[in-house]
């Protein structure tokens, strides 16, 4: 029995609940009609309230549970999931092209979200471990290995965008002591990946070449001794890179993957067809002015313009309905929530605990900026939700046993 | 620092949608149009069209459901296309190619499939409507007339074309305007307003509800109904009258100027242009441009006004003072008005006719003698012309009279400039221009001009301006039917209407008497002329009477004038009798002279022309 129950973060706990409220009225709003009722199982509101309440049962139990228990067991919850997730490719319900769900009973059950949580132990329990050192390469390929795993079962289902999430990690590995190399890394990779969209090949090549050399030119001036192979081999893998992206893009990816970033780098503006989403969640969300347009009076979300609107595009909804103020109050509390949870993470003495609320801040922090950052028109589309708000029963639920798995550690830091 | 990597980025990221939403919601105004376009269906609410009822407040003019059948495609299951084509009266090949141009102008929007099906029609698919899923019945409203005359008067609507809708915004392409007659003239109290509603769509276009409760829908002002002057039984005994005949008649009011009929002949039935046929019909119509039925022969023909205008320089000489009643003037079957220029009479040799007599004889060389009394009153020719041209004026001559519809001529009053510029300054005298004074010359007036004198006759010196509007339900209209004095004194209008009086006793219109109705008229035959091959031909003259009843107490004036129909005497006098008649008595009692005018026919009259032989005429 957890006996520190009145340490709970009961800040965390309504930012918690207005977020679900909240994300329940949107839900509520997107699909409202006469029928239109909190108990009314079979609508997406109704479902969704029924996982709310399965959700709090779930926190209830957690936070009942004994802290230890999370860190000793995080192994068996790890490959509980992975058999999960590869259980989905015998007994999984295939709906709209991926294989992510388990059907029990007539409620949609998605592995992934658990995956999540299940990750987030292990990898913070691997990490807090004295052996473990990320600057070791050994430790680093054997956190790499279970962080990688569930992504690839969860590519082969598949569902890219879920498997993105589990990029996270990389902030929870870079906190822990990740070379900055692989910051750099990750970000030249971007960098280069989008320059190599919008530029022409040749032009991206020249800047790169000469970027370098004259680097290298200055180098030597600093210290005689420079050597000019590593530019040169710099010179060759950017480039490279930088071709093989070009490849990819133009032969490897499909027609709509290239329009998801053509879109977004305004190469390409096609309202009726594959940008019919993002310019629609655009109108509803422009259309929503200072205030709004008020609760339930949102046309463009109760004529069903944005499609996915309960789900992926529930941001829409919120910035048409209730406006500049709704929609900044929601990613104000975002930001607050992920720094509150970040700060009471780094407060915390035990290991686990703290990489485990970094891995958790981490997730979040994906999420929201991969949904808001797709609603507003500023990510290629990639379908996730945004947490405690989306519909959705799995990511309500794995959401929730995330934040209050973290609570329980944190109402448990005296203890350590 | 790298505690702080995933705080910062989450501010920094907070702060970016911050200013993105900044942008989007508050910056950008944009989207909220691009969001009422998307969302809002704006439709238009119409009010039903006016009623129009007659004077008596029989009504006229009422509106009829129509019936089309529509279809949305997207909703069509299969179904049995030979008893469809049975039931809706439409050929199968018909059916297909309206099904396809439905399907390719929307899946998801209505479109008509059969347009303008018949009551019975509808009464039948009604019930079977069921068997055809994605069909459904739309009711629209067309125009109604309950009468087959007045369609000039009544005039028509039509849908609003490109140049209606560079004037005025208030139509829409595919609304209804009046488009001639009282429809056109009194368009805005027919019509009322259209209101607006509101309706939200979703992404399909269909529609989903009411937009915001309703709250920004604008009610439908509802129309008026009207009442017009026109007496229903005499416009409808007035063109069965005329029928196998041209010309025209206008009736109105004298202690009003309310206009009792105006008939032009040939007319047509204004339910040809409703419905199914409507644009076959008109083609029709507009095309026959020898009767030509839209032309308004009571409003738009410009005729000589013949002997009747004698009236009028009668009345000019007395206020002149250059004539009394007992001014005598000898008459030998005509007179010599210029060396060598002799105007022909009817009268007796050696006739020694004053005013009274010269009316009812219709005396031309009193008349000329007269004429050339007023022209030559003051030291030039030019003044006196000019005064003679304000009298007349004064009459509402030669300009718009100022009723209310939109179509008419302004006929012709010559003035001394006009002259001048013909003959050269000073090159004319009055006997140049004698012929007006027997209403030839260079006189033009219209049939409704014609009644118009002869009602400011029959009130002894003014008229009222000619209407055909009597009252407006919710009487929004401001009406300004005023008053107009002639420049004729009063007192001098007793001879004439004397003189008139006895053209019907004992002139040349004794077959316009009506017993115990005291019958003012005159008779006129005008010369008439065409040009057949470019060679001015002599047709039959035109057959004029004006009259006006009873004599004390005029409850009608009235013109009539027939083209090519002879003498004054022979159709136009009786017409116009028999119209008094029906007017102030309800009934005829001269059957054999009605069953004479109905028969009536100048449909050989008219052909003579183009039959492209040789013709008599006047036989």
């Amino acid at each position: 029995m957890n006996k520190n129950l009145y340490r709970l973060d009961w800040v965390t706990i309504c930012l918690y609940f207005s977020l679900v409220v909240f994300g329940l009225v949107n839900i509520y709003s997107t699909n409202f009609n006469e029928n239109s009722n909190l108990f009314n199982f079979k609508i997406p509101v109704g479902k969704q309230f029924l996982f709310f309440i399965l959700s709090l049962v779930s926190a209830f139990i957690i936070l009942l549970t004994k802290a230890k228990v999370f860190e000793r067991f995080a192994s068996v919850f790890y490959l509980l999931t992975l058999v999960m997730l590869i259980g989905l490719f015998i007994f999984g319900n295939n709906i709209s092209g991926a294989t992510s769900w388990y059907n029990i009973g007539g409620i949609g059950l998605q592995p992934s979200e658990f995956a999540k949580v299940a990750t987030a132990l292990a990898v913070a329990k691997l990490l807090s471990e004295i052996q473990i050192n990320v600057k070791n390469i050994k430790s680093l390929l054997q956190v790499g290995l279970v962080i990688v795993l569930p992504i690839i079962l969860i590519i082969l289902q598949p569902d890219p965008g879920t498997a993105l999430v589990f990029g996270a990690f990389f902030f929870v590995l870079f906190r822990e002591g990740l070379n900055s190399f692989f910051l750099l890394f990750i970000f030249g990779l971007i960098f280069f990946f989008i320059l190599a969209l919008i530029a022409p090949i040749p032009f991206v090549f020249a800047s790169i070449i000469t970027l370098l050399i004259s680097l290298y030119f200055f180098s030597r001036k600093l210290n005689k001794k420079a050597h000019l192979l590593p530019y040169l081999a710099l010179i060759f893998v950017s480039c490279s890179y930088v071709y093989s992206v070009d490849y990819i893009f133009n032969n490897v990816f499909e027609q709509r993957h290239r329009d998801r970033f053509n879109i977004i780098l305004g190469k390409e503006v096609d309202t009726q067809g594959i940008g019919y989403n993002i310019n629609q969640s655009k109108i509803a969300i422009g259309s929503g002015g200072w205030e709004g347009k008020g609760f339930l009076q949102g046309t463009q979300t109760k004529g069903n313009f944005v499609p996915e609107q309960h789900t992926d595009y529930i941001f829409s909804t919120i910035g048409e309905e209730w406006g500049f103020y709704g929609s900044s109050a929601v990613v104000l509390v975002f930001c607050f929530l992920i720094i509150r949870i970040l700060y009471r993470a780094e407060n915390l003495k035990s290991n686990f605990a703290r990489i485990y609320g970094h891995a958790l801040a981490a997730i979040l922090f994906l999420h929201f900026f991969i949904n808001i950052g797709m609603s507003l028109g500023l990510v290629p589309t990639i379908g996730i939700p945004l947490p405690f708000i989306s519909y959705g029963g799995s990511s309500l639920l794995g959401f929730s046993c995330l934040l209050f798995i973290f609570l329980n550690l944190d109402s448990n830091r005296l203890n350590e | 620092m790298r505690k702080l990597l995933l705080a910062g980025l989450t501010l920094i990221m907070s702060m970016v949608f911050i200013v993105r939403l900044f942008q989007l919601q508050v910056l950008n105004t944009s989207y909220q149009k691009l969001s009422d376009n998307n969302a809002i269906l704006s439709i238009s609410d119409f009010p039903e069209r006016g009623f129009i009822y007659d004077r008596n407040g029989s009504l006229l003019v009422a509106n009829q459901a129509a019936y089309d059948i529509m279809i949305i495609p997207e909703n069509v299951t299969p179904f049995d296309t030979i008893s469809f084509c049975k039931l809706a009266d439409i050929p199968k090949e018909k059916l297909i190619v309206n099904l396809k141009k439905a399907r390719r102008f929307s899946e998801r929007l209505p479109s008509v499939i059969v347009n303008q099906i018949s009551k019975e029609t509808y009464a039948k698919l009604q019930e079977q409507m069921w068997k055809y899923e994605g069909f459904f019945i739309q009711k629209k409203s067309l125009r109604d007339y309950r009468i087959d005359f007045g369609a000039n008067v009544l005039g028509y609507v039509s849908e609003v074309n490109t140049n209606d809708l560079k004037n005025d915004e208030y139509y829409q392409l595919g609304e209804i305007i009046g488009r001639q007659g009282i429809e056109k003239s009194y368009e805005k109290e027919l019509r009322g307003e259209k209101g607006k509603r509101f309706l939200q769509k979703d992404r399909f276009n269909r529609i989903i509800g009411e937009y915001k409760d309703k709250s920004f829908d604008i009610d439908p002002k509802p129309a008026n109904n009207i009442h017009l002057t026109l007496d229903a039984t005499l416009q409808e005994f007035g063109e069965s009258l005329m029928q196998n005949k041209r010309g025209g008649i206008v009736a109105i009011e004298p202690s009003t100027g309310e206009i009792l009929a105006l008939i032009s002949a040939p007319s047509f039935n204004p339910n040809l242009l409703v419905g199914r046929n409507r644009s076959n019909n008109y083609r029709k119509l507009a095309n026959d441009t020898l009767s030509k039925p839209l032309f308004d022969r009571g409003l738009q023909a410009l005729y000589p006004p013949g002997s009747p205008f004698k009236t009028l320089n009668a009345l000019i000489a007395l206020q002149e003072g250059v004539i009394t009643p007992e001014t005598k003037f000898k008459c030998n079957k005509g007179h010599y008005y210029a060396r060598g220029a002799f105007m022909e009479c009817h009268c007796k040799r050696g006739s020694n006719n004053d005013l009274l007599k010269g009316i009812y004889q219709s005396c031309n060389t009193y008349f000329a003698n007269t004429y050339k009394k007023i022209i030559e009153k003051y030291d030039t020719p030019d003044k006196g012309l000019n005064q003679w041209n304000e009298h007349l004026k004064s009459f509402g001559l030669g300009n718009y009279l100022g009723y209310d519809l939109s179509v008419g001529k302004r006929g012709f009053i010559p003035n001394a400039a006009y002259y001048n510029s013909w003959y050269k300054e000073g090159g004319w005298k009055a006997p140049t221009i004698i012929s007006n004074a027997i209403g030839q010359g260079e006189v033009l007036t219209t049939p409704i001009q014609l009644a118009n004198f002869t009602a400011a006759i029959a009130n002894r010196g003014y008229y009222y301006t000619p209407h055909f509007l009597k009252s407006v339900s919710g009487d929004t209209l401001q009406r300004n039917f005023t008053r107009k004095n002639t420049s004729i004194n009063p007192e001098h209008f007793e001879i004439v209407v004397e003189g008139m009086h006895k053209v019907v006793e004992k002139g040349t219109a004794r077959i316009a008497r009506i017993k115990d109705i005291e019958v003012c008229g005159k008779t006129g035959t005008a010369e008439n002329f065409t040009k057949i091959d470019g060679v001015r031909t002599q047709l039959t003259d035109h057959s004029i009477f004006i009259a006006f009843a009873p004599k004390d107490d005029p409850k009608i004036a009235i013109a009539v004038f027939i083209e090519n129909g002879y003498w004054g005497g022979r159709w136009a006098a009786p017409i116009a009798s028999l119209m008094i008649e029906k007017y102030i008595n309800k009934e005829v009692k001269r059957t054999w002279l009605e069953k004479r005018m109905l028969g009536g026919s100048l449909v050989s009259e008219y052909e003579k022309p183009i039959s492209g032989k040789p013709f008599e005429i006047n036989e």
